[in-house]
């Protein structure tokens, strides 16, 4: 053996010790190459079927891919985009004493795992186990008492945007309560309007984005106003003239799913492109009426864009007449809400889209369409 | 007495038997242990007291994008504890279609193929978004689009032809010096050498550097860092032990392997020119390739240099040619063809070793070929050499940098 250096190296030594490394070596790098080479294969294949096309981009029909892909499991979820829209939760009615309706509530706060697009779980704290929780809806004047159990992992509250006492404004202190408690929230409702409620607890951002929050309409009652007793009587649920509106609860929502402050899903009532996929049912001649909040966190403003029409807009609903006249766009800051009139009755039947028109939010799952039809079968 | 001497007889053959079983045994009970402890393992599975509800690690690396005219394709590799699901994928911050090949949840160091039918504009940047069902995002850019060279024969044609050019014919030009070369003192030849380990030493760290950066790209199921280093590592001490099979090389053995050492590095180069290629961003413009020329041409000098006592016959220099620079034109087609950041580390890693190696080497016949052994090393035409090989390699080496 040659020797140059202070020690002497044998060819056996070097062997062995290049072996032992080229073992190590392979064990780092052996992936699933087979796999790799297979789609490759399948890859290359596709390739030369493209290159006989123009060498640019013509790209044609692309641009209508725009969507998520798939279905979100409704079943799982335990609550149907669809029904979110017209389901009202109106409580127990009963008679106090005075005569007076007092409407109970019950809610409890729940931990669910919830599907918001096809595929994508989040682990959402809710209201009656669905996002948004229920739409409640009284009456001017009723006696509320809404009684919250928080079975969830947190402590959590209900504050209601409405006029109430201190000690019932759910935030520390005043009706948050731990897990396993039970708070009675009691109160007039009043101002009419369309107004929200959503969990206090800190941190405030997250309890919010996680999913606790819900539409809380009070009906004008007719009696309280004399010079629009007509209007009043078409927001009262349950009146003849009500029953002639098509009505729906939207709610503006986002969800950050990898904790970035940032949304990667936004949506109106929760599920990305759900009014996309199965566009709104109105018939033509009827008129609709949106009850609609953000409450989307991390972005400032969200907007409501309405395509081919416009409508009357009235700010956080406690006016009768509109605040807005005749606009095709509206933009609501965090919690901001109102509801929305208009008509397709001019129109002819067809798919009439509407989503914000910040269209970040729009391409990542907040747009939806009506389906104007002439009447339903 | 009789008895007795028996046993003496029986002794001898018992003896090993008994030693074989002993042997046997402390060979079965290892064995039964990690049995045993194996049984333990997946019977009590202490794992689960880890467990806290918390979703899986997930990691997803990028490991090939391709863009053509029916949108954009992207290979990905899973990693992370679990198989993971890919649910949704945005470009650009919107949500697209897409289409996953094969199918379902991506298992552990598996890859799979995403399609997107996106409307890319030519020239500017995109962004594609992947959201798992944890939702979970991994995020991969794509800085310029534009269209992935389709492969056919011409296409694969010119890309070995620019092989030639980048590889070979620089490393040819460079063993044209030879003649003029010839006759050069002890001093000379010193400096010659000392040039040759410089320019090695520069391409040694070139070649680690960018080994350690792609791995860095790599899924982390590969161990980059690891790689890299067993392989040079290996590659180093095997050519070590081939080399030395018949006392140190000098002469042509030595240029063979200066050629070797240099074909590796050259594969390594070749496969980043073809990935170039093949991610869309190549904007080799003919500064590029000039710059790859002229730094290529000092490894036909370096190649020469241990020839110059011999006359070897002229095939002899096409074959030290083709072997230095040969590899380019495999590895624009490899890289082209099949990139992926892993396969790249490795050949550079590879490179490495060869290329340390042949440093050694050639430090070792610097010594013997002047006579004054160690001296030699710090003479002043050494320090020469070695200094103006690495600042020409460095000097070159910015005529390359995108």
């Amino acid at each position: 053996m040659t020797r140059w250096g202070p020690f002497e190296i044998t060819r056996r030594g070097l062997l062995w010790g290049g072996v032992t490394a080229a073992g190590g070596s392979v064990i780092c790098a052996s992936g699933s190459s087979i796999a790799q080479s297979e789609h490759l294969a399948d890859h290359m294949a596709d390739h030369s079927a493209h290159t006989a096309a123009s060498p640019l981009p013509g790209h044609g029909s692309a641009h209508g891919a725009m969507i998520t892909v798939g279905e979100v499991d409704e079943a799982r979820n335990g609550f149907e985009t669809a029904k979110l829209l017209t389901e009202w939760d109106t409580g127990t009615v009963s008679r106090l004493p005075d005569g007076r309706v007092l409407r109970t509530f019950e809610l409890e706060g729940i931990d669910k795992e919830i599907e918001i697009a096809p595929g994508i779980m989040f682990p959402a704290w809710t209201y009656n186990g669905r996002v948004p929780g229920p739409s409640l809806r009284a009456t001017e004047g009723d006696r509320l008492r809404i009684v919250f159990r928080n079975l969830g992992s947190h402590p959590h509250s209900m504050h209601f945007h409405g006029i109430h006492a201190a000690r019932m404004d759910g935030v520390p202190g005043a009706g948050l309560i731990d897990p396993g408690d039970e708070f009675v929230y009691e109160f007039d409702a009043r101002p009419f309007g369309c107004h929200l409620y959503h969990c206090h607890a800190l941190p405030l951002k997250r309890h919010i984005q996680k999913g606790m929050y819900g539409l809380f309409v009070i009906d004008p009652d007719p009696a309280r106003h004399p010079e629009l007793t007509d209007i009043a009587r078409s927001r009262l649920l349950g009146t003849p003239e009500n029953a002639e509106w098509q009505e729906f609860a939207m709610v503006m929502n986002g969800f950050d799913t990898n904790f970035d402050n940032e949304n990667e899903v936004y949506a109106v009532n929760t599920v990305a492109h759900a009014y996309m996929k199965r566009p709104i049912r109105i018939v033509r001649d009827r008129p609709v009426r949106i009850y609609l909040a953000n409450v989307v966190e991390f972005d400032p403003i969200n907007s409501f864009h309405l395509h081919a029409n416009f409508f009357n807009y009235f700010e956080q609903g406690t006016t009768l007449t509109p605040t807005l006249s005749t606009v095709d766009l509206i933009t609501q800051i965090q919690a901001q809400r109102g509801i929305l009139e208009f008509s397709f009755k001019d129109h002819e039947p067809g798919l009439y889209m509407f989503h914000p028109h910040q269209s970040e939010f729009t391409e990542l799952g907040w747009s939806g369409m009506f389906d104007v039809v002439e009447a339903i079968a | 007495m009789n008895e007795v001497s028996r046993i003496a007889a029986a002794e001898p053959t018992a003896g090993p038997a008994r030693k074989s079983r002993a042997a046997f045994l402390w060979l079965i009970l290892p064995m039964a242990a990690l049995g045993l402890a194996i049984v333990w393992l997946v019977a009590v599975n202490p794992l689960s007291r880890f467990g806290n509800g918390a979703p899986p690690v997930e990691t997803l690396t990028f490991e090939r994008t391709i863009l053509s005219d029916d949108g954009i394709r992207v290979l990905v590799r899973a990693g992370g504890s679990e198989p993971m699901t890919i649910a949704q994928v945005q470009v650009d911050d919107a949500y697209w279609q897409f289409a996953q090949d094969p199918p379902g949840p991506i298992g552990r160091g598996s890859t799979a193929w995403i399609h997107l039918p996106f409307p890319w504009v030519l020239g500017e940047a995109h962004a594609i978004n992947i959201v798992t069902n944890t939702g979970a995002t991994f995020e991969h850019e794509i800085a310029v689009a534009v269209p992935t060279t389709a492969h056919n024969a011409t296409s694969l044609l010119s890309q070995g032809l620019l092989g030639v050019l980048v590889g070979l014919v620089p490393v040819a030009i460079g063993m044209m010096f030879y003649p003029a070369l010839r006759g050069v003192g002890r001093d000379g030849m010193d400096f010659l050498l000392a040039l040759t380990v410089g320019l090695l030493a520069f391409l040694l760290v070139d070649a680690t550097a960018e080994a350690f950066e792609l791995a860095g790209e790599s899924a982390a199921i590969f161990q980059g860092q690891a790689m890299v280093w067993l392989a040079a590592a290996a590659s180093f001490l095997l050519l070590m032990a081939v080399g030395r099979r018949q006392g140190a090389p000098s002469g042509l053995a030595l240029a063979t392997f200066i050629a070797l050492g240099i074909g590796l590095h050259n594969l390594g180069e070749g496969l980043a020119i073809g990935a170039a290629f093949a991610a869309g961003a190549a904007g080799l413009g003919s500064f590029l390739v000039l710059g790859f020329m002229a730094h290529n041409i000092t490894e036909g000098i370096g190649i020469s240099a241990p020839l110059l006592k011999k006359r070897p016959a002229l095939w002899i220099f096409a074959a030290l040619a083709l072997l230095a620079g040969g590899p380019a034109v495999v590895g624009l087609w490899i890289g082209s063809l099949a990139y992926a950041p892993q396969w790249s580390a490795l050949a550079l890693a590879v490179g490495a070793g060869a290329i340390l190696q042949v440093m050694v080497e050639v430090a070792a016949y610097l010594m013997r070929s002047d006579g004054r052994g160690s001296t030699a090393l710090l003479a002043p035409t050494t320090i020469a050499g070695l200094t103006t090989g690495v600042a020409f390699m460095y000097g070159t080496a910015m005529l390359v940098k995108i």
